[in-house]
């Protein structure tokens, strides 16, 4: 479904803009069909700029970009945009992917409006339909973004998002700024729409137990690199390089208190 | 004035001490009230920390924990509306004059705030920054507050504390700027330490060394008052938890047991949201708080919900040793 070929991408600065910084180097990934790849990394490590290299957001400096057989990286104009819907990107913070001056009857019509989804008459009942399938009531729509609370936000996002039927979404850590309660409420149900409409998704997050539950394989970022790709499974249980091992333990390590909550899930 | 030689031998942390009530908190309510509305915020908390517990407050966005901690810290806007007892080793908090409040915050109870780029001073040397309560307290002249400083940011970490001390929040990455914010709360040697998210917006390495640092350096005689909604971190670094939900606390008790066997159905729903238990949702979301349920506040959300739950408020009751709830299943 989307195959990105030894992406790299450098950004340049300084006099005479000499001073380079490799943000993604020679990463090469492929997602199949309704799957899902994590992508695990500290900040700074690059995750979020070769998500966005996936969408063609950012144009990578060398490699290529391929969505569903087409190469993206050569793609121009109306061509690119005819693709757009197809693709789209989920944000972490709602706060500043929702305009705060639209209510949220506006900002969800705003993109079926612009790729001719719906007409006047069905705008109302498409828009609550949508925002039914993420789970929120229809008392919502007038209000505005500040007037919801942060999972409801992310919500809105999320349907934004689907209105367009994508085939692919970058989720970039969509859920960081939600509480525990509320991020197992989205994620779980990001994960049904994945199911119900067969959407492949690059995931990237820091939190490696949150990539745990999503991800069908797991790619490891270090320093722009991938250093480590494989099954959850592998990746948790038989790291090889010693960097991802160092994330396992901090991940798992301080939270040993949590197997015993496993057990006792298994044994209820 | 008296100037002890060095904070860190004045002995005020007497062990003897250690068990008893240093804070005790009764009936609290903060109520913020707005042109429209009355919300709030903390509703009828009762909360006794003894000298050297290592207390944790655990609880949602929105929950009133941070609310809680600014209480003590006396630093809540002038349109909260603030009653019931804060009592600071036998002295009421809430009816102090401002004078004292000065003088306690910092040198008796001070606070690691949340971890943003905004904390600090952006055009202060963090060396100036962590010595200024030193001065503003008394307690030393500006050249062994500088010396005070360099010798606390050897000990949390610094590789160079000269060169440490002499830069600007921004030449200092999260996990450094981290450890500024614990100088800036240690460096009056003060008993009570509130620390709010202490390490939210860390990487995962650096989040486990800053755990580290705060049990090995912050913790040891000294009472520490967490607010997270990190259940990892309260169980590392606590021995009690107070979990709350909507403005008051739901269940308290040791932490190894509440995490273990919770009894609040909140509590039990919040550890099976945890991603590694399988990301088990609790249906619907916390009730606002300018409009709370009459009976149980969690009632709406909660599964084991009778119709005792939607008429009645549960009041917090003792179930089995050291532990409360406030549930009508344990009747």
């Amino acid at each position: 479904m989307i195959e990105l070929e030894e992406i790299t991408k450098v950004y340049s600065r300084g006099f005479l803009r000499r001073q380079k910084t490799i943000a993604v180097n020679n990463v090469s990934i492929s997602i199949k069909r309704g799957k899902t790849l994590g992508l695990v990394g500290e900040s700074g490590s690059g995750k979020s700029t070769l998500g966005r290299i996936a969408l063609r957001l950012i144009e990578p400096s060398s490699g290529t970009v391929r969505f569903d057989g087409i190469d993206l990286t050569r793609l121009k104009g109306s061509k690119l945009r005819k693709l757009r819907p197809r693709m789209q990107i989920l944000f972490q913070d709602p706060d500043t992917s929702l305009d705060p001056r639209m209510t949220i009857r506006e900002c969800m019509a705003e993109p079926l409006i612009i790729s001719n989804r719906a007409g006047p008459e069905e705008m109302e009942d498409r828009i609550l339909g949508l925002l039914g399938q993420v789970g929120l009531q229809s008392d919502l729509i007038d209000r505005y973004p500040f007037e919801i609370s942060g999972g409801q936000k992310q919500r809105v996002a999320l349907a934004r998002v689907l209105s367009l039927d994508p085939d692919f979404i970058v989720a970039d850590e969509p859920t960081a700024a939600l509480d525990l309660s509320v991020q197992a409420q989205v994620l779980s149900l990001i994960k049904s729409i994945q199911k119900k409409s067969n959407l492949t998704i690059l995931f990237i997050s820091h939190d490696l137990q949150v990539i745990e539950q999503m991800s069908d394989s797991i790619a490891v970022m270090h320093h722009g690199s991938i250093i480590e790709q494989g099954t959850p499974q592998d990746i948790l249980h038989m790291p090889m390089e010693h960097y991802t091992r160092n994330l396992v333990a901090a991940a798992y390590g301080s939270d040993a208190w949590l197997g015993k909550i496993k057990d006792l899930r298994a044994k209820s | 004035m008296n100037i002890p030689d060095s904070l860190e031998n004045a002995n005020r942390n007497n062990p003897e001490a250690k068990g008893m009530a240093l804070i005790q908190i009764a009936g609290l309510k903060v109520v913020f009230s707005t042109r429209s509305e009355k919300i709030r915020a903390v509703d009828t908390v009762d909360l006794t920390i003894n000298e050297g517990d290592t207390l944790g407050l655990i609880g949602e966005s929105g929950c009133g924990k941070t609310v809680m901690g600014m209480a003590m810290m006396g630093l809540l806007p002038t349109n909260a509306d603030i009653s019931g007892i804060i009592r600071y080793a036998g002295k009421d908090l809430l009816t102090a004059p401002e004078s004292m409040m000065q003088k306690m915050r910092g040198r008796e109870i001070a606070m690691i705030s949340q971890n943003s780029a905004n904390t600090l001073n952006p055009v202060m040397k963090v060396g100036d920054q962590i010595a200024e309560p030193l001065l503003i307290h008394h307690l030393y002249s500006a050249d062994e507050a500088k010396k005070e400083v360099i010798r606390l940011l050897g000990a949390l970490g610094f590789e160079d504390p000269v060169q440490a001390a002499g830069r600007y929040p921004h030449e200092f990455s999260g996990g450094m700027r981290e450890r500024v914010l614990i100088a800036l709360a240690l460096i009056c040697n003060p008993r009570v330490i509130i620390a709010d998210e202490p390490t939210s917006g860390l990487d995962a390495e650096v989040k486990i060394e800053i755990l580290h640092l705060i049990k090995e350096k912050v913790t040891g005689n000294r009472t520490l008052f967490l607010i997270t909604h990190d259940l990892g971190t309260a169980s590392f670094l606590c021995t009690r938890l107070v979990v709350m939900y909507a403005g008051e606390i739901v269940e308290t008790g040791p932490t190894k047991e509440v995490l273990s066997r919770p009894f609040h159905p909140y509590t039990k729903g919040l550890l099976a949201s945890l991603p590694s238990a399988g990301l088990n949702t609790i249906p619907g979301t916390s009730p606002s708080p300018s409009s709370l349920p009459a009976g149980c506040r969690f009632s709406e959300r909660c599964i084991a919900a009778m119709e005792r739950c939607r008429k009645e408020h549960p009041p917090m009751k003792e179930v089995g040793d050291n532990r409360q709830v406030r549930c009508f299943l344990y009747d």
